[in-house]
């Protein structure tokens, strides 16, 4: 969607334009007409008429209210085509709406929308118009939802001064790029028409300049305009969504329009000084991730994907859809950053947009979906390439009758072994098609054979080594007698492959403190044996045989160790911890046993012990702000980089679970995990009351998970690309391979992708990931996901096959991982000097004219600039004063390894409004966006983010809702230290629960609940996950940050 | 001369002191032209069956340089109640308690039976024995049963109430701590790390905290216990748990490749043990006991590599200087000696192997401390467990035959200085009015601390006259000597046992005569031997040979009666007749000769030599030989070919070896089966008695010496025929074929061959 904007340019977000308000005008709607707040708009229709031009029909459409008209000016203004835009209105409309509105109104019920409904409240006015409804409209057709625009406009155009627009307020622009909306759903666009614009772009929104407006206006008609608009307009329409996508942006049909109008544009510039009210660029305009989520739901969730087809851009992460595959690796495994590669580095390093994959090698597939398949080709092992060495894949192309067949990636021709030849049929393919996974499907697995082993010997079974830190403060928490009894159960639970009887995964214990203690429990034995190894200086492994066992022949031994472990030191008075000789008394049992296996480390503390790895406490805040933050994120020692390094070469992943009551360094501890490919959990101020259960199902999810061990994995491309660079838990030793002690089904990695040469159309790009692992039983496999992708001499094609979440998972590694050597200002300045580069870029080369005020997004990528916006104000690029130096390390290494959809939530936590919930159904209610301003007093919500679930609760919520929530009488008795919900029979209470299980089971990790009551003290805490809203810490709000966006890329494009 | 004998015999059971001389010569130059130094064996716990300790104090010399022991020889005033110490002459008042003394009412230290007295004194807090067990597990399963059991055996045989703590090792380290309950705790250490005494403790757990608690609680000393207690527990609280815990021990469950040997840690185990006691129990009794089944392979202190195809080190590389290991071991375990010994901790050595285990290394650690070195092939031989058993042996009145940290200090009378001492102890460092600038041995001091010592332990001390020439002593004057012995008895007490002696001073040049008939040939001969074997361990063998030839020429010379250049005119008195012969034997011997001796056996040998008492040293120097036959009743025989006879049964005893040797016409016998036969039972008698003798020694010997039954022609009988004179060899014709006795395989000079160049160098004037 591209806003228009007009002017808004020079201003920068903040200063409001007063143009703004001209905006109004064309709101589309026209809706507003009513009289609505004119005087806003006022200003703005002067100037509309201007822009008006052309359009005026549908644009109009309903609304013409825009607002702007109200008086006078707005008559005018509709016309013009600009779509209206208009910022202002807040509300809810969604310039889309405009469409919609026109044709019917949408329904309100999603969103505010309604800017149908405009005329009611007054408030919104103006705004929009579509301008550009016409040939947005068409577009849309095309694309669905291509772009948007969102005309801010109008400002500018205004009158007064142009200027006045100019500046910053007005622009608004609020999305609206109504144009489009109607788009394919149902409203038939009518108005609009063809506009003709180019397809490619989609909607341009015209995006009003300055945010800061929203202030200043708002006030009054905010959200009260959204709600009630609706009624009449829209009802619900299908369409909606559709529209919603459009609505912003105005269709590019504005543009046109636009220009005409626009001229003002200059204007911008100038009025810098924009003092006058802001006015603020309507939130429900622009494009809202909701909208987006929900229409891609209803428009992918129904069928299956099928992969088969080159180059498809897999639904979002967050709709439900069933993978069928057909040659490709499914997303799940496998998601682009663009599905359609630029043929050239040119055209790549001209659109700016990274060309990145993000792997999830071992992710785990819904039970619906079938496991890779498992090949077995004897004793020569895995058919190759002899050049490049890349696996037999569905892309390998069979010749001479199939005595040989060409590389698909290299073009090298070798033989088909003898074992392997099959004939081929009369289109070419092997007559064995169906019958050979590694022939028909995207991702299947090889038994490797000793060739692919260490030392050329088959690996033996992995173990697990349970590492517990009995120093006083966790004996005095219950943490050792809570892991304690936990573990007598959970080594029940110890991945088993396939349909094992028993899990062939030994284990080990050992409990430390500024000392290590070693357990036998040798089957043989009649009582655990205790070792004590103090010479944590040069660590050893005291024993061999008893250390590592069989859980069920052990079991008694065991469970009297257990039993024994929290009495052994429950009067402990240590308090001194070591680490690093926990890690490498690991390592050295691992080694001694000769296998891979994980490290279970149980950590409470700073570990200030003589021994290697001592750390001292070295946390500052006043280095925030300085170019020495980066050191926050660094290590202070490089021991523990040797000591992860030699990890690596023995396949020892070690998994970390922290329990500070202060700072302890979770940059330097965690560089190990890190690169081992094992995962940190942190429970700060760890309490055994509200913490435990949180605690005890992560670690069971931890230890139950799917994993592999001595995992390396190697991503072969086409000729023309390369993979040039890796984001992820795990260690490199060289330039091309991705080596992990240990990954998991929730591990993934982000690999980059540069042209070394061009690609062609006709063939596509292709992509193998390779993973070479040992299975929980000991099994050395190797992994294969093979991706194809289409190439584009037209940059357009590239903007139209993009993922925005695949994008701002890559430009979140990519940022986190800048902090560590670069200071945070540049990082974050260059992320967004790249995103407004690819839009930039998009503008200039894939939109149709239109004004230079008008921003225009690419359809695909009309989020980037929300959830960048998110990106930015994470704690780790902008941390608030609560934020822990701890918690930013950690929050660092976490992202580093999240997939997509995990990165999603994450950034843009999800709002659900429980009040809404239907008790009925097993549906979640519907998402809403992440700002105050959309929550009501008078509800309940839920907002998770993959690491928190807040249940925030309105002043005055009925009393009925708090009783079978709660189960006390009023708001004032909910307390605020509960970590469960109360689990009480009626069906607003099984609702919610159920609600917060169902999401529970989608993360990775057990989030911890947190009751917020508003006008709490907690709420803080809770408001600085309304990503849309402004932060404490300094964070734009997303109109703001919007804005800024488009100022960079009009100063690009100037 | 009969006198003499019964004089030395006497004084000896009274005192366990034996001179080399016993008039002693009255200036320096005349004692220096003596060629034998005046010296002593001193026993210094000799069993004494008339001699009930005293119950209080010993009365002490109130010069602070002096403290010698209120003494029969003292001059005493009783009405005065002064006494004049008999050393330095100070007079001293007599404490209160002594107010009632008087010519008839004499406390014993006076009367003159009490040359030797001990007494009983209540000082510091009395502390258990320790007994410290530093095992091996790097065994064969075999050896590592019998050694669990023996171990175990061993509980039942200690003190109720004294101290036992269990270290393991072989790849690493285990200090078990034997206080918990349930689960079984051990503390592990790398077996290749070195650590200091601080680090060891600070790992253990046992270095108190630097501000262990406010001044204002009381003392604890609980605590201290409590600390230690959890590696040293009373026997009679953990009995039951350490024999559980030692019937689990495992072997060493590293493997060990096939052509390796396994990694053995000894050195390191060895520093642990000594850092724990330095740490929790410095200078209180305690034994640690190391047993090992083969030479440490790694870490500080090993011996070898682990390359089974690098063979240990051999005499023949150590005179090449082509042990690698050797320096830097044998300095680790001397620093683990001296520091062990510092904190009175003996240590014991068992080693049990077929090939050797670097007692050569590891022999300073039981030489310094006065801990016991027993070497055997096997944990599974009678010969190590009687061995250990005995270790725990009561003697006559009930207590243990072992007492601990012992502190030797010896006074003499102004014409003497002391040169030195010889034996299982070390220097405290005392310098003092009557140490000599000439050393002896371990000189420089005039106190010596004995960690372990048992009723046989027996030092040398070498004494210096230093009476000049011109200044002769009063007709009549004596010398005297005091050795106090300041020592941890068994049942824990602390003991001071005071012997004083005195000997008549005696002008050489007008009253040779005197000196000569009281010259102690047997102890002299010890006592030579002693310094022979001292010398040997830092210098050359031959060198040593030669400096004992001459010493022995040179004493000949001087006593021997004779015309120049006449050897058949020179003739020895009776007192040294002996001589030469002990001399003979001591040359032939596993002390000086290294040849067809591993490096650790010569340790072994030198060991035991330096600590056994006179008649066991001279059993070592010259093995005594029995004869059985029809011929009469069991006589001793000649050390000599000549005495192996078809028709004898011989018994050897060697100390080390008890060798019964069945003549050839006597081993037919037997294995025609007469003794069998009734009509021929006194020759089953025959047999029986030479194994009965056997039996006696073997109940009393410690070590238990290896038992060796063999018969003419048998592969064992190279024992006897090495150790007796060959008079008969190969070579020599005239003996050849001759029914007197068994030709020898040797080059070896016989006792003939060498008396006579004996008598030749004596006479000659050219010397």
């Amino acid at each position: 969607m591209s806003v228009n904007q007009q002017a808004h340019t020079g201003p920068p977000y903040g200063q409001p334009q007063p143009g703004y308000q001209g905006y109004q005008q064309p709101a589309y709607g026209g809706q507003s007409l009513p009289g609505v707040p004119q005087s806003q708009y006022g200003a703005y229709n002067g100037p509309m008429p201007g822009y008006q031009q052309p359009v005026p029909p549908q644009g109009s459409l309903r609304a013409p209210p825009t607002s702007g008209a109200p008086p006078p000016a707005s008559g005018a203004s509709h016309p013009s085509g600009h779509l209206a835009y208009s910022p202002f209105e807040h509300g809810d409309v969604q310039n889309g709406i405009p469409a919609s509105a026109a044709p019917m109104q949408r329904p309100p019920a999603s969103q505010p929308f309604l800017p149908g409904s405009a005329p009611t409240p007054v408030s919104q006015i103006s705004t929009f118009q579509q301008y550009g409804p016409p040939p947005a409209s068409v577009q849309q057709l095309r694309n669905h939802m291509a772009g948007m625009t969102i005309g801010s406009t109008a400002a500018s155009a205004p009158p007064p001064a142009g200027l006045g627009y100019g500046v910053g307020p007005s622009s608004y622009p609020p999305t609206t790029g109504a144009p489009r909306p109607p788009a394919m759903p149902g409203p038939p666009l009518t108005g609009q028409t063809v506009a003709g614009p180019p397809s490619s772009q989609p909607n341009h929104v015209s995006s009003p300049p300055p945010p800061s407006s929203m202030a200043g206006l708002h006030p009054g008609t905010p959200m009260s305009g959204l709600h009630g608009p609706p009624p009449p307009t829209h009802p619900p329409q299908p369409g909606y969504q559709m529209q919603q996508n459009g609505s912003f942006g105005q269709m590019r049909g504005p543009q046109p329009n636009y220009g005409g109008a626009y001229p003002g544009a200059p204007n911008y510039g100038s009025p810098p000084g924009p003092p006058p009210p802001p006015k603020r660029l309507d939130p429900d305009s622009i494009p809202s991730p909701i909208q987006v989520i929900e229409d891609d739901r209803n428009n992918r969730g129904s069928e299956p994907f099928v992969t088969g087809v080159r180059g498809q851009v897999p639904p979002l992460v967050t709709t439900n859809f069933l993978v069928k595959d057909q040659g490709n690796a499914s997303p799940r495994y496998i998601r682009c950053t663009s599905y359609n590669i630029p043929c050239t580095s040119d055209m790549a390093k001209q659109s700016q947009v990274p060309l990145a994959a993000v792997i999830k090698p071992l992710a785990t597939l819904p039970p619906e979906e079938t496991l890779p398949y498992l090949v077995d080709h004897g004793e020569s092992g895995p058919v190759r390439c002899n050049r490049c060495k890349a696996y037999m894949c569905p892309f390998m192309q069979f010749i001479e009758g199939g005595r040989r067949f060409q590389c698909c990636f290299c073009s090298c021709v070798t033989e088909v072994p003898p074992h392997y030849f099959q004939h081929l049929d009369h289109t070419g393919k092997r007559v064995d098609f169906y019958d050979r996974p590694e022939l028909s499907l995207g991702s299947y697995e090889f038994l490797a054979t000793v060739d692919y082993c260490k030392n050329n010997k088959f690996p033996s079974p992995p173990a697990f080594i349970f590492m517990i830190d009995v120093s006083y403060n966790a004996v005095k928490s219950g943490l050792v007698r809570l892991i304690c009894e936990e573990l007598k159960s959970l080594l029940d639970y110890l991945p088993r492959e396939g349909n094992m009887e028993e899990s062939a995964i030994r284990v080990g214990f050992v409990t430390y403190n500024k000392v290590l203690h070693f357990y036998n429990v040798k089957s043989s034995l009649a009582q655990p044996q205790m070792m004590v190894v103090s010479d944590v200086a040069d660590m050893f492994v005291p024993l061999l045989d008893g250390f590592l066992v069989n859980v069920n022949e052990s079991r008694t031994v065991i469970a009297s160790l257990l039993d024994q472990i929290p009495e052994m030191f429950a009067d402990t008075r240590e308090t001194e911890t070591v680490f690093a000789p926990v890690i490498q008394a690991g390592l050295e049992a691992l080694k001694a046993a000769e296998c891979a296996g994980k490290l279970f480390i149980f950590h409470t503390s700073l570990p200030i012990a003589e021994a290697p790895g001592k750390l001292k406490n070295r946390d500052d805040r006043k280095l925030i702000n300085t170019d020495k933050e980066k050191t926050l994120f660094q290590p202070q020692t490089s021991f523990y980089n040797n000591l992860a390094k030699d990890c690596v070469a023995q396949g020892c992943c070690v998994d970390l679970f922290l329990f500070p009551n202060q700072y302890l360094d979770v940059a330097t501890l965690g560089v190990v995990p890190y690169q081992t490919g094992g995962s940190i959990y942190k429970y700060a101020y760890f309490q055994l009351e509200t913490d435990q259960y949180r605690f005890l199902n992560d670690l069971r999810r931890d230890v139950q998970k799917e994993v592999g061990f001595d995992a390396v994995m190697r991503v072969r491309t086409s000729t023309g690309i390369r993979a040039t660079d890796f984001f992820g838990a795990f260690y490199m030793s060289n330039t091309t391979d991705v080596e992990m002690a240990g990954l998991d089904c929730d591990k993934t990695i982000t690999v980059e992708f540069k042209h070394d040469d061009k690609l062609s159309e006709d063939s596509g790009a292709l992509l193998q990931c390779a993973l070479l692992y040992t299975s929980c039983a000991g099994q050395r496999r190797l992994r294969i996901h093979n991706l194809s992708l289409n190439c584009c001499t037209q940059l357009a094609d590239l903007y139209r096959n993009c993922e925005t979440d695949t994008l701002i998972n890559y430009l979140a590694k990519y940022a986190y991982r800048g902090v560590l050597n670069s200071p945070v200002k540049t990082v974050r300045d260059a992320l967004i000097n790249q995103c407004a580069q690819i839009l930039a870029c998009y503008r200039k080369n894939c939109a149709s004219p239109s004004s230079a005020g008008q921003l225009i997004l690419p359809e695909c990528m009309k989020l980037l600039p929300v959830y960048l916006n998110c990106v930015l104000k994470s704690d780790v690029l902008q941390p608030g004063p609560e934020v822990t130096t701890d918690d930013r390390a950690y929050i660092r290494q976490l992202v580093t390894s999240m997939d997509v959809a995990e990165t999603n939530v994450f950034f843009y936590p999800r709002l659900l409004p429980l009040t809404k919930a239907d008790v009925d159904s097993d549906s979640l209610p519907a998402a809403i966006r992440n700002s105050e301003e959309r929550l009501s007093k008078g509800d309940i919500y839920l907002l998770e983010n993959g690491l928190n679930v807040f249940v925030w609760v309105g002043v005055s919520v009925q009393q009925g809702l708090i009783q079978n929530l709660f189960g006390v009488s009023s708001f004032s008795q909910i307390s605020n230290a509960l970590s469960t919900l109360p689990v009480l029979e009626n069906p607003f209470s099984k609702k919610v629960r159920s609600i917060v299980d169902m999401i529970q089971g989608q993360r990775s990790r057990y989030m911890k609940l947190i009751i917020v009551k508003q006008e709490d003290k907690l709420e803080m805490l809770f408001k600085h996950f309304l990503v849309e809203d402004k932060s404490l810490s300094g964070g734009a709000s997303y109109v703001d940050f919007l804005c800024h966006m488009h100022k960079e890329i009009r100063q690009l494009l100037s | 001369m009969a006198t003499y004998l019964e004089f030395i015999q006497q004084n000896e059971e009274r005192d366990g002191v034996r001179f080399s001389w016993n008039v002693w010569p009255s200036s320096r130059l005349e004692a220096t032209r003596m060629v034998v130094p005046l010296a002593c064996l001193l026993t210094p716990l000799k069993e004494r069956l008339d001699l009930p300790p005293v119950q209080y104090e010993p009365v002490l010399c109130s010069r602070p340089t002096c403290k010698a022991v209120l003494n029969p020889l003292c001059q005493v005033d009783y009405r005065a109640k002064l006494w004049a110490c008999n050393f330095c002459f100070q007079r001293n008042q007599f404490p209160p308690a002594y107010a009632g003394i008087s010519e008839v009412n004499q406390p014993a230290e006076l009367m003159p039976q009490f040359s030797t007295i001990e007494y009983i004194v209540q000082r510091g807090p009395q502390t258990p024995l320790i007994f410290l067990y530093v095992v091996d597990t790097c065994l064969e399963e075999e050896d590592l049963q019998a050694l669990k059991e023996s171990l175990q055996m061993s509980l039942s045989l200690l003190p109720p109430d004294a101290l036992v703590g269990l270290i393991t090792f072989g790849r690493m380290v285990q200090v078990h701590e034997l206080s918990c309950e349930g689960i079984s705790k051990s503390y592990v250490f790398r077996g290749t790390k070195d650590l200091a005494a601080k680090q060891i403790q600070d790992m253990l757990g046992l270095s108190r905290p630097a501000v262990p608690m406010q001044q204002g609680r009381p003392l604890q000393t609980p605590e201290q216990p409590v600390i230690s207690s959890r590696f040293l527990q009373p026997v009679h609280k953990i009995d039951m748990n350490l024999t559980d815990l030692l019937g689990e021990l495992q072997r060493d469950p590293w493997p060990v490749t096939q052509g390796k040997r396994p990694l053995r840690s000894t050195g390191v185990a060895l520093s642990i043990a000594v850092g724990l006691l330095e740490g929790t129990f410095p200078n209180t009794g305690a034994r640690i006991m190391l047993f090992t089944g083969g030479p440490p392979t790694q870490g500080p202190g090993m011996v070898v590599g682990d390359e089974l195809k690098t063979p240990i080190r051999s005499w023949h590389d150590i005179e090449k200087d082509n042990a690698r290991f050797m320096k830097k071991a044998t300095k680790h375990y001397e620093t683990l000696a001296n520091r062990s010994a510092a904190n009175g901790h003996c240590i014991d050595i068992y080693a049990c192997a077929l090939d050797q285990t670097g007692l050569l290394e590891m022999k300073c650690c039981a030489n310094l401390t006065g801990g016991h070195m027993v070497m055997g092939d096997s944990f599974n031989t009678s010969l190590f467990k009687q061995t250990f058993q005995r270790v725990f042996s009561k003697g006559y009145n009930g207590e243990f035959r072992m007492a601990f940290g012992a502190n030797l200090d010896v006074k003499t009378s102004r014409e003497l200085k002391i040169a030195g001492a010889i034996g299982p102890c070390i220097s405290l460092n005392a310098k003092g009015p009557c140490v000599s600038e000439n050393e002896l041995g371990i000189g420089g001091t005039s106190q010596w601390k004995i960690c372990s010592l048992d009723p046989s332990t027996t030092l040398a001390i070498y004494f210096e006259v230093v009476n000049q020439h011109n200044a002769p002593i009063p007709q009549g004057g004596r010398g005297a000597v005091q050795f106090v012995t300041q020592y941890q008895h068994s049942s824990t007490q602390r003991r001071i046992r005071v012997t004083t002696i005195a000997r008549n001073w005696a002008d050489a040049q007008t009253q040779l005569q005197h000196i000569e008939a009281a010259f102690d040939q047997e102890a002299a001969a010890v006592l030579m031997a002693r310094l022979g074997v001292y010398r040997a361990e830092s210098e050359e063998g031959p060198d040593v040979l030669r400096w004992l030839d001459r010493q022995l020429i040179r004493l000949c010379q001087k006593f021997g009666q004779y015309n120049k250049d006449d050897p058949n005119s020179f003739r020895l008195s009776e007192s040294f007749s002996l001589y030469p012969q002990f001399i003979f034997h001591l040359r032939r011997s596993p002390f000086l000769q290294v040849f067809n001796n591993s490096p650790d056996e010569s340790s072994y040998y030198r060991h035991h030599f330096a600590r056994q008492d006179l008649t066991q040293s001279l059993i070592m120097i010259q093995p005594i030989l029995y004869a059985y036959s029809f011929h009469g009743p069991p006589e001793p025989v000649l050390l000599d070919s000549s005495s192996i006879l078809p028709d004898r049964i011989l018994l050897m005893d060697t100390f080390f070896q008890i060798v019964i040797y069945l003549g050839e016409t006597i081993a037919q016998w037997q294995k025609a089966g007469y003794q069998d036969m009734p009509e021929y039972e006194n020759f089953k008698h025959l047999l029986q008695a030479p194994l009965d003798d056997a039996q006696e020694i073997l109940q009393t010997r410690f070590p238990m010496p290896r038992y060796i039954h063999t018969e003419h022609g048998g592969s064992q009988a190279r024992f006897l025929l090495s150790k007796v004179n060959p008079s008969q060899t190969h070579n020599n014709l005239y003996a050849w074929g001759q029914e007197s006795g068994a030709p020898i395989l040797t080059d070896d000079v016989s006792l003939q061959v060498f008396m006579d160049h004996l008598k030749k160098l004596a006479v000659s004037s050219a010397s």
